[in-house]
C-alpha cells in the first residue's frame, strides 16, 4: 500500500511545474551568492581624513592605514563639520582625525593621540573598523619606536605569544558559511515543501478521498515523509558538488558521518512540517506559521552568530532548533574531521527530534473529524 | 462605493477569521525585534578555554586567573595531554586553548623569555580573530604589571569616539532592517498568495464577472493587508522605542511618508506575482525566492552591502528594501532630516510608481 | 440482507443540530436515494457513515460494521465520491486508479487488468494517459466513480455525483450506476435533481435533519398525490425552517 503512496508523491512533485527546478536550482543559486554576500569579514571600509597635522609622520600615518587593505579613502576634509557630513551622507564610515601638534607630541613628549570617530549604526562594521584602526596605529607606534628610539629600553620581562588558528589555517571566512548555508538550504526545502503538502491536499479536497480509505496515519505520514528523505539527499550532494567545485571545499572528516547525521536531520524537519501542514487550514496558514519558525530556528541556530554570545533564554531556546544541530555537526566534519562518536549529542538530539515530530504528525493527522 | 466596503469587509472578514494567521502576523514583529534586539550579536563572550599547563606555577596560575576573570572566558577544563587538543576541538568542547610549556615562570626569570600559545578553533574567522586578540590584550596587560617599572615609548594613543550607537547595540542595525523584511512579508507574500488562493479556487473569475470593476476587486483585497501592514508598523516602531531603546531622532513624518511609499510598493509587487501565477504554492514560492531571500540578504540588513561583491553590490540596487532601509537608518538613528533622504525618496518613488503601473496593467491583461 | 442500518443517527456541532436522530436501513443491491434541500443535512449524514466525522449519537452498521468503533473496517469496504471533486487532478488516468487500487490492497499483478477493464466499461482507454485536469467535468465526475468501485466495494456513497453537468452526461452517469448495481454494488446517493430521485428504487427524503419521507418514488408520488417527484419535494420541502448554506 505505502509502495503506490510512495509512487504517487514522486509523480506529483516531479509533474509540477516549479517544484523539480526549485529543488534543483534553488540550492545551488543561493550557495553560489551567498557565501560572497553573507560576508562578515569587512573589507573596505571607507574612511574619511582629517589631518591637521600634515607633517611627515602624519602622512606616514595614513599611508600605513590605506596600504593595510581595509580602508579606502573616500573624503578628505578640513574640518570635522565635513567630515562628519560625509559620515551622515554614508560616504565615509570612520573619521580619522589627526590633531595640529601631532608629530612635535611625539618626538617631544613621546605621547600623543589621534582621534577615531566611527559610525557605528551597524555596531558590528563600526567596531570592527575602529579596532583594524587602533591595530594600525599601534603597530605605527612600535614601528617608530625601533626605528627612533635607541634609547628605549627592552621589558625585562617578555612574552612571546604564538597564535595557531586550526581548521582554518586561512581564516577563510567561506569555509566556515558554507556547511552552515548547505544545512539552511537543506531546512529551507525539507521544511516548507512538507509543510503546504498536506494542506494543499486539504485546499484541493483530495485529502478526502484518501481519509475515506483504509490507509493506515502511519503509512500516509511515512509516505510523506520519504520523498523529501529523497529530496534531501539531492540537495545535500549537489551542495557538497558547489562547496568542492566553487569554494575547494571537501569535508575534513567522513562523507558517510554527514549523511549519518543529515539524514536524522531531514526526517525531524520534515516531520516538523507535516505536522504545520496538519493543523493549518489554508496554504497560507501553513506558510505563515513555517516562515515564522523558520526564521526563528534559522537566527538562534548560530548559523551567523555565535551561540555563546547570547543571553541565556536565548541560548535555552536553541536548544529547540534542530537545525543548530546539524550546523554543528556540518561545520565540525567538514573543518575539523570529526567523527560519529564525537558528534553523539547532536546526533542523538536529532534522533529524538525525528521521533517526537514524527510521532506528532501521525497523531495530529486526522482522518476523522469531530 | 458602497460595493466596494462590502468588499472591504468581506477581506476582511476572511482575515480575522483566521485566528492563527493573525495571531502570527501580530506577533512576529515582536518576536524578530526581541531575538535581534537582545539575543543575536556578533559580540564574542563566554567562550569556551581550555588550558593545558604543565607548570602550574604563579605566572600561569595569574594569567589563566585573568583569563577567566573576564566575559569574554569561561574556564572549561585543565587537559591533562597535549594529543588530546585536537579531540576538544573535534567535539566542539573549547573554543580556545591557552598551552603554556613546562617551567614557565622559572624560564621567565632566567632567560627573560616565556612563550605562551593561544590555540583557537578557525572555523569562525572573525570569532578566532577576535578571541587571540582579547586573549593576546590580557596576557599583554599582565606583562605590563610584570614589567611595572620598564617605560613603554612612543605611544600614539588612539581616542575612539563611536557615533550614533555608543554602545554598539545590534538593534540599531536590525529595526531599519525588520520593517524592511516584515512590511514586504505582509504586503507582498500574503497578497500574492490571498490574490491566488481566489485564482485556483475559480471564486476570481466569479467576482471578476461580477460588476464591480477589477481594479476594486483587486482593492479589496489588499486594504485589510494595508491595514495590517500599518499596525505592524506602529509595532515595531513603539517597541524599539520603549523596549530596545532605539529613538527615532529624525523626523517621524518623513519616516512614516517613507514607510507608506514602501508598503504601496510591496502591495504592487504581490499584486503582480499573483496576476503570474495559478497557484498558491508557487506564488508563495517565487515571492520567497524573489522577494524574502533578496531582503534578507542583499539589503544590507544583516549583511554590509560594501563588503560584497561588485556585482552583488550592483545587484543589491535593484532590491527596495536596501534603499528603504537606508532611509530608516538616517531618520530613525542619525537624526538626519528629510534633505538626506531625497535619493532614496526618488528611486523608492520610481519603484513604486512603476511596479504600481506594471502591476494593474499585468493584471487586466492577465484576467 | 442489510449494508447500511443506521438507528437514530445524530449529528449535533455545538447547539445546531445537523443531522436530527434518522434511522433508516439500505438493502443490497439497492439504489437508495438521499434527498433534500441544500443544508437539510445529506452531507453530514453521509460523512458519518463514511467514517469520516463521528456521530454525537445514535448507531451505524454499515457493510457489517460499526461506524463508531470500526470506522476503519467500514472504510475498507465501501467506496466514495464526495461532492467537491476529490481525485488528484496532477495525476493521469490510470495513475489515479492505480493509486487507489492499491490502497485497497488490489495485488500488484492484477491492478493493470482491473484498470483495464473499469477503463474499457467507460469506453475510456484513449484517455489513459490524460492529465485529469484536462478532461471536461462530466468524465471527471465518471472517473471519480470509477476510483470509488476500483476495488468492488459492497456499498458506495455518492454524494451529488452530477452537480453541474448537463442532462446527457449525468444520464451516462447513471447508466454507471445500474452497472454497478448489477454486480451487486449497493449505491447510496445524494441529489437534488428530482428527475435522478425517480431512477431510485427508494428514496428519503431529509428536511431540516430529519427524515420526513422514505419510500419507493411511485408509493410517495401516490401518498402525496403529485405527479412528480419534484411536486413530492416541494411540498415537504415547504416545512422547512432553516435556509439554505
Amino acid at each position: 500500500m505505502l509502495k503506490y503512496l510512495i509512487e504517487k508523491e514522486f509523480k506529483q512533485i516531479i509533474r509540477n511545474k516549479f517544484l523539480p527546478k526549485m529543488i534543483i536550482v534553488f540550492p545551488v543559486i543561493v550557495l553560489l551568492v551567498l557565501p560572497f554576500a553573507a560576508n562578515f569579514e569587512i573589507k573596505n571600509i571607507n574612511l574619511s581624513i582629517l589631518d591637521n597635522s600634515h607633517s611627515t609622520y602624519s602622512l606616514r600615518l595614513i599611508n600605513k592605514v590605506v596600504s593595510s587593505g581595509y580602508f579606502r579613502t573616500t573624503n578628505i576634509s578640513d574640518n570635522y563639520s565635513d567630515a562628519l557630513k560625509s559620515v551622515e551622507l554614508d560616504k565615509s564610515d570612520i573619521i580619522l582625525e589627526i590633531p595640529a601638534g601631532f608629530e612635535k607630541e611625539i618626538i617631544n613628549d613621546k605621547i600623543t593621540k589621534v582621534m577615531i570617530s566611527a559610525n557605528t549604526v551597524n555596531g558590528t562594521k563600526g567596531g570592527l573598523g575602529s579596532a583594524y584602526l587602533s591595530g594600525i596605529i599601534y603597530d605605527f607606534s612600535n614601528e617608530i619606536k625601533n626605528k627612533i628610539a635607541v634609547t628605549g629600553k627592552r621589558p625585562d620581562l617578555n612574552f612571546e605569544i604564538v597564535t595557531q588558528y586550526r581548521h582554518n589555517p586561512n581564516l577563510k571566512y567561506s569555509n566556515f558559511m558554507v556547511p552552515a548555508l548547505m544545512v539552511m538550504m537543506l531546512g529551507i526545502i525539507c521544511g516548507f515543501l512538507p509543510a503546504l503538502n498536506i494542506v494543499n491536499e486539504k485546499e484541493n479536497g483530495t485529502i478526502e478521498q484518501m481519509n475515506v480509505t483504509p490507509v493506515k496515519k502511519f503509512q500516509f505520514i511515512l509516505s510523506k515523509l520519504i520523498p523529501y528523505w529523497v529530496i534531501g539527499f539531492i540537495v545535500l550532494n549537489n551542495t557538497f558538488l558547489i562547496a568542492w567545485l566553487v569554494y575547494d571545499l571537501t569535508p575534513a572528516g567522513s562523507l558517510l558521518t554527514i549523511y549519518t547525521i543529515a539524514s536524522v536531520f531531514v526526517l525531524s524537519y520534515s516531520g516538523f512540517g507535516l505536522v504545520i501542514s496538519n493543523y493549518a487550514k489554508t496554504i497560507q496558514q501553513a506558510m505563515f506559521m513555517m516562515f515564522f519558525f523558520q526564521i526563528t530556528f534559522i537566527l538562534i541556530s548560530g548559523l551567523y552568530t555565535p551561540i555563546n554570545s547570547m543571553p541565556q533564554w536565548a541560548q535555552f531556546i536553541s536548544q529547540f532548533s534542530p537545525l543548530k544541530y546539524l550546523i554543528i555537526s556540518m561545520r565540525s566534519v567538514y573543518l575539523k574531521g570529526s567523527n560519529l562518536s564525537q558528534l553523539l549529542t547532536p546526533f542523538i538530539s536529532l534522533i529524538g527530534f525525528a521521533v517526537f515530530f514524527n510521532t506528532w504528525a501521525v497523531i495530529s493527522y486526522r482522518k476523522k473529524g469531530n | 462605493m458602497g460595493q466596494f466596503f462590502v468588499f472591504i469587509k468581506k477581506e476582511f472578514y476572511h482575515i480575522f477569521r483566521d485566528r492563527w494567521t493573525m495571531i502570527i502576523l501580530l506577533i512576529l514583529p515582536v518576536i524578530m525585534l526581541t531575538l535581534f534586539g537582545f539575543a543575536i550579536t556578533t559580540e564574542v563572550k563566554n567562550t569556551k578555554l581550555g588550558v593545558f599547563d604543565p607548570s602550574k606555577d604563579i605566572a600561569t596560575r595569574s594569567i589563566i586567573q585573568r583569563l577567566q576573570a573576564n566575559e569574554y572566558f569561561i574556564l572549561k577544563k585543565f587537559i591533562s595531554n597535549p594529543d588530546r587538543i585536537e579531540d576538544e576541538f573535534q567535539r566542539g568542547e573549547v573554543g580556545l586553548i591557552i598551552v603554556f610549556p613546562e617551567k614557565f615562570y622559572e624560564n621567565l626569570l632566567h632567560t627573560g623569555e616565556g612563550q605562551i600559545q593561544l590555540i583557537t578553533d578557525g572555523s569562525d574567522p572573525n570569532n578566532a580573530i577576535t578571541l587571540t586578540n582579547y586573549a593576546t590584550n590580557i596576557v599583554a596587560s599582565y606583562q605590563q604589571e610584570l614589567n611595572k617599572t620598564a617605560v613603554i615609548p612612543y605611544q600614539i594613543v588612539p581616542e575612539i569616539k563611536l557615533l550614533y550607537n555608543p554602545r554598539l547595540k545590534g538593534a540599531y542595525n536590525f529595526v531599519p532592517g525588520i520593517m524592511g523584511m516584515i512590511l514586504m512579508l505582509i504586503c507582498a507574500m500574503m497578497t500574492s498568495v490571498a490574490i491566488a488562493r481566489e485564482k485556483e479556487k475559480g471564486t476570481m473569475e466569479l467576482l471578476l464577472v461580477s460588476p464591480m470593476k477589477p481594479l476594486v476587486v483587486i482593492l479589496s483585497k489588499v486594504v485589510p493587508y494595508f491595514f495590517v501592514s500599518i499596525i505592524n508598523l506602529a509595532t515595531i516602531l513603539l517597541l524599539s522605542v520603549y523596549v530596545l531603546e532605539v529613538p527615532v531622532t529624525g523626523s517621524l513624518f518623513w519616516l512614516i511618508i517613507i514607510s507608506l511609499i514602501y508598503i504601496f510598493l510591496s502591495l504592487a509587487l504581490g499584486i503582480l506575482i499573483s496576476s503570474l501565477v495559478n497557484s498558491q504554492v508557487v506564488a508563495l514560492l517565487i515571492s520567497g525566492a524573489v522577494l524574502m531571500m533578496p531582503v534578507l540578504l542583499l539589503s544590507g540588513m544583516i549583511f554590509p552591502v560594501e563588503s560584497m561583491p561588485y556585482l552583488l553590490q550592483l545587484l543589491s540596487n535593484a532590491v527596495p528594501a536596501r534603499w528603504f532601509i537606508m532611509a530608516i537608518k538616517k531618520l530613525m538613528i542619525k537624526g538626519l532630516d528629510v534633505t538626506s533622504i531625497y535619493k532614496e525618496l526618488i528611486i523608492l518613488g520610481s519603484m513604486a510608481f512603476f511596479f504600481i503601473v506594471v502591476s494593474l496593467k499585468t493584471f487586466k491583461n492577465r484576467l | 440482507m442489510q449494508v447500511i442500518e443506521a438507528e437514530n443517527l445524530t449529528k449535533r456541532f455545538g447547539k445546531f443540530t445537523a443531522v436530527d436522530s434518522i434511522s433508516f436501513d439500505v438493502k443490497e443491491g439497492e439504489i437508495f436515494g438521499f434527498l433534500g434541500a441544500n443544508g437539510a443535512g445529506k452531507t453530514t449524514a453521509m460523512r458519518m457513515l463514511c467514517g469520516l466525522i463521528k456521530p454525537t449519537s445514535g448507531q451505524g452498521i454499515v457493510a457489517g460494521y460499526d461506524i463508531k468503533k470500526q470506522s476503519e473496517n467500514v472504510k475498507a469496504n465501501i467506496g466514495y465520491m464526495s461532492q467537491r471533486f476529490s481525485i488528484y487532478e496532477d495525476l493521469k488516468v490510470w495513475e489515479n486508479l492505480r493509486l487507489f487500487a492499491g490502497i485497497y490492497g488490489i495485488p500488484n499483478r492484477k491492478i493493470n487488468d482491473r484498470i483495464d477493464e473499469l477503463l474499457k466499461r467507460l469506453g475510456f482507454e484513449s484517455e489513459k494517459d490524460t492529465l485529469v485536469k484536462s478532461l471536461p467535468l462530466g468524465w471527471k465526475q465518471k472517473l471519480a466513480f470509477l476510483v470509488a468501485i476500483v476495488h468492488e466495494p459492497k456499498v458506495v456513497f455518492l454524494d451529488e455525483p452530477t452537480g453541474g453537468v448537463d442532462p446527457a452526461s449525468r444520464r451516462q452517469f447513471w447508466e454507471l450506476i445500474y452497472e454497478a448495481t448489477d454486480r451487486g454494488i449497493t449505491v447510496f446517493v445524494t441529489t437534488h435533481y428530482m428527475e435522478e430521485a425517480e431512477y431510485c428504487n427508494r428514496v428519503s427524503i431529509m428536511v431540516d435533519g430529519r427524515i420526513e419521507a422514505m419510500d419507493s418514488p411511485r408509493n410517495l408520488k401516490n401518498k402525496f398525490e403529485a405527479e412528480s417527484m419534484d411536486e413530492v419535494f416541494h411540498k415537504l420541502a415547504r416545512k422547512s425552517t432553516r435556509t439554505g448554506d
